[in-house]
């Protein structure tokens, strides 16, 4: 495995690998001293066209536990004019050296343009609106921990499916470990050609909540008022919000998640983050074990084949080593 | 002395014309076609056994980059460009810097066409500096010579102003040409609407925002008599309503791109920005009617839509990326290894653009004695890799990059001179 980009690109068996590793990884986090030298020498650079505290937070964390080294790659939001090229930032990353890169880009497509010009990794961190596959990592290892295996189980996943890289990359890794998935949207907010997804439709939050094993909601952006997409929020949030009524028929069991930021009071009611079936930040702690499965799958010694987390690099790096993050 | 170099004798090959295929010798002197017994006995002999005679292309649609986009292409590239792809006149589009919206910049672009080897015709704007705000002088620019006008982009939106223009450009002799496309359903968009758009997350254009242009352009034909033609067009719906509307009388003709036969919104899977062309790749349904609807005889013109652009502008994200890719050298290839019979094909490329753009007749315009000596010989069966760093042009965007073609361009005679030979420009 040279890239992670997508989840349609990944075999089944490395996204079952990836899923099966990563619990070693979230243990290392829970050391006292959380860092083993499995990348000691590489270098990961984050490359971030599109403001991102989180995620970029997220991988920078997870390189560094590893003992990589982590540059961060600032491309202001204001820099970023339309005639950028991407083969000049990929070749001024290439020739320092750079073992892989993990890129954020508005653009959908982008991260598969910078292969062509770098020899390093590259992981995807979030193209427009097309892919997020360490989020669908994350978001499987999560429900994985609520439900257990997958295979049969129900996910609506809710809101703007359209413009959301979280919604295409969920349904791909959701639907290959044997969930289904149902898309719950206006259709203004699904897909074209949403009949060739592996889904279904309802365009009615109510009559999907009965028969759901877990429930995730999109971020609803304002700026899809002035594309008369919806007419307006307080009618979103009607039709297809969490409300505390919607949560409490949902039962206290049925996992609720949501990728971050949320907007409270839009797409979920502004108490209902608090209940305790709400796995959001459940869903941030394992992104940074699943990112650190990720990069050693790419990076580690096992980079190349199907790797197996060997004991001795996930060992513990002796104190003098150890430098906190 | 100059005898040997304008007397030829071309032996050997099967000559294509309207008129029908036949294997006989053609000789050329003084610019034109004559029978081959008056020829000087000095004739230079071109073997042309098992190669296709053809009357030359003629390009209705092509960005020569001149005036004000030198970097991209010039007359003289972009000539050597034409005539290596077998075209011997190629219709320069108007939206140049400036724009050819009066007499003026139709004389100075004949003057920067002079340093082209094929023929360049000129197209003008239909609305001043291709704004679609107000009527461009149609009439001068009848008078300058132009006999087609265009705004090119996504042509003229507004519905009066292209009610107006066809009523005045009626009497005039004038086409409007134009592609159909109803920029508030496409604005913003990066390809073709539909399972690829969906799966690759670019924001798409639906097929309809072609075809409700197709039928409101139609609308206006009915309604005012003017003629128009219709660009590039790629959406299974528009040909079968445009050939609809041509079979019932209307004075409308129209034009592919051979990308949009051969390829299609899948071959996006890659991001790769060449493939970037407007109107955008359709699906692959919408590629087999458009290689029906010209294998059919119901699209009239087979078009490079020819345009350059430097590097810089193809390597950006997919949806900053210009659009547009490269065609002069590539398009008779593409068309004619895509099963299309060779007399379809020739017809699609050379009779029926010469007769439309006013080069003349099949009648006149034929491998006929008398007739101007604009041919091109081709080898049928040479099989090639297309490679725009090999290219004439300087644009560095193909659609077909990488691709295996067959079927070459082997001479190219503009007006009796021998521009390609074997091949290649000659010296």
């Amino acid at each position: 495995m040279k890239h992670l980009l997508s989840i349609d690109e990944l075999t089944t068996e490395e996204l079952e690998e990836l899923l099966r590793i990563t619990p070693s990884f979230a243990e290392v986090a829970s050391r006292r001293i959380a860092k083993v030298p499995a990348l000691r020498g590489q270098t990961v650079a984050t490359l971030f066209y599109e403001d991102s505290t989180r995620t970029r937070l997220s991988f920078e964390v997870a390189a560094k536990r590893l003992s990589a080294d982590v540059l961060n790659v600032s491309v202001a939001s204001s820099s970023v004019n339309k005639g950028e090229s991407l083969r000049d930032t990929a070749e001024t990353i290439e020739a320092m050296g750079i073992d892989a890169v993990v890129v954020r880009h508005a653009s959908s497509g982008a991260p598969w343009q910078l292969t062509k010009w770098l020899d390093a990794s590259v992981i995807n961190a979030g193209d427009g609106w097309h892919q997020h596959p360490t989020q669908a990592l994350l978001d499987c290892f999560t429900l994985q921990q609520e439900l257990g295996d997958l295979t049969d189980r129900h996910i609506a996943i809710v809101g703007d499916i359209k413009h959301s890289r979280v919604a295409r990359s969920d349904v791909g890794a959701f639907t290959r470990l044997g969930a289904t998935v149902t898309l719950v949207a206006p259709p203004t907010l699904l897909p074209p050609a949403i009949e060739t997804w592996p889904v279904k439709v309802s365009h009615e939050l109510d009559s999907v909540l009965d028969d759901v094993d877990a429930v995730y909601l999109l971020r609803m952006q304002k700026e899809r008022m002035g594309e008369a997409l919806v007419p307006d929020l307080r009618e979103y949030t009607a039709l297809y919000g969490l409300t505390a009524a919607r949560a409490t028929r949902l039962g206290p069991t049925i996992p609720i998640m949501h990728p971050g930021p949320m907007n409270r009071g839009v797409e979920i009611a502004a108490d209902v983050p608090d209940l305790d079936q709400v796995v959001v930040v459940d869903q941030v702690r394992n992104g940074v074990a699943v990112r650190m499965a990720a990069l050693f799958m790419l990076l580690g010694s096992g980079a190349g084949a199907v790797p197996l987390a060997q004991p001795d690099q996930v060992a513990e790096v002796s104190e003098s080593e150890a430098v906190s993050v | 002395m100059s005898v040997p170099t304008d007397h030829f004798r071309i032996r050997g090959a099967t000559l294509l014309d309207a008129a029908g295929s036949r294997v006989e010798d053609l000789g050329i002197a003084d610019g034109r076609i004559v029978p081959v017994d008056e020829l000087d006995v000095q004739a230079i002999e071109i073997d042309a056994t098992d190669c296709l005679v053809s009357t030359g292309l003629v390009d209705l649609k092509a960005h020569l980059g001149e005036p004000g986009d030198e970097a991209a292409e010039t007359m003289a590239s972009g000539g050597e460009a034409a005539v290596l792809g077998g075209y011997t006149t190629v219709l320069a589009m108007p939206d140049t810097h400036p724009p050819v919206d009066t007499a003026a910049v139709v004389e100075h672009i004949r003057m920067l066409g002079a340093s082209a080897l094929c023929g360049v015709e000129v197209a003008g704007t239909v609305t001043v500096g291709a704004a679609g705000e107000r009527l461009a002088p149609l009439a001068e620019l009848a008078q300058a010579g132009v006999r087609f006008v265009t705004d090119c982009g996504a042509g003229v939106q507004d519905p009066l102003l292209l009610r107006r223009a066809l009523e005045y450009a009626k009497p005039l002799g004038l086409t409007i040409a134009q592609a159909a496309d109803c920029v508030p359903l496409s604005r913003g968009t990066h390809m073709h609407e539909g399972e690829w758009s969906s799966r690759l997350g670019l924001a798409g254009a639906p097929a309809e925002a072609e075809e409700i242009n197709v039928m409101r352009d139609i609308s206006l034909v009915r309604l005012t008599g003017g003629r128009l033609h219709f660009q590039t067009l790629s959406a299974a719906g528009s040909f079968a309503i445009v050939s609809a509307a041509a079979q019932s009388g209307l004075p409308i003709s129209s034009s592919v791109t051979t990308h949009h036969l051969r390829l299609c919104d899948a071959d996006l899977a890659g991001y790769d920005t060449c493939l970037k062309v407007t109107p955008p790749l359709r699906a692959a349904g919408d590629a087999r009617a458009a290689m029906s609807a010209v294998a059919a005889g119901r699209v009239d013109v087979i078009v490079s839509d020819h345009r350059p652009h430097t590097t810089d502008r193809k390597e950006r994200p997919f949806d900053h990326a210009a659009t547009g890719s490269v065609g002069l050298e590539t398009s008779l290839a593409a068309a004619l290894c895509s099963g299309i019979d060779h007399s379809t094909v020739l017809r699609a490329m050379s009779w029926r653009p010469a007769q439309l753009v006013g080069l003349g007749d099949p009648e006149t315009r034929s491998l006929r004695p008398g007739a101007p000596a604009d041919i091109v010989i081709i080898d049928p069966t040479e099989t090639w890799t297309v490679s725009t760093a090999s290219m004439a042009t300087l644009g560095t965007n193909s659609a077909f990059e990488g691709t295996e073609l067959t079927g070459r361009v082997r001479s190219t005679f503009v007006g009796g001179r021998l521009v390609v030979d074997q091949g290649k420009v000659a010296a």
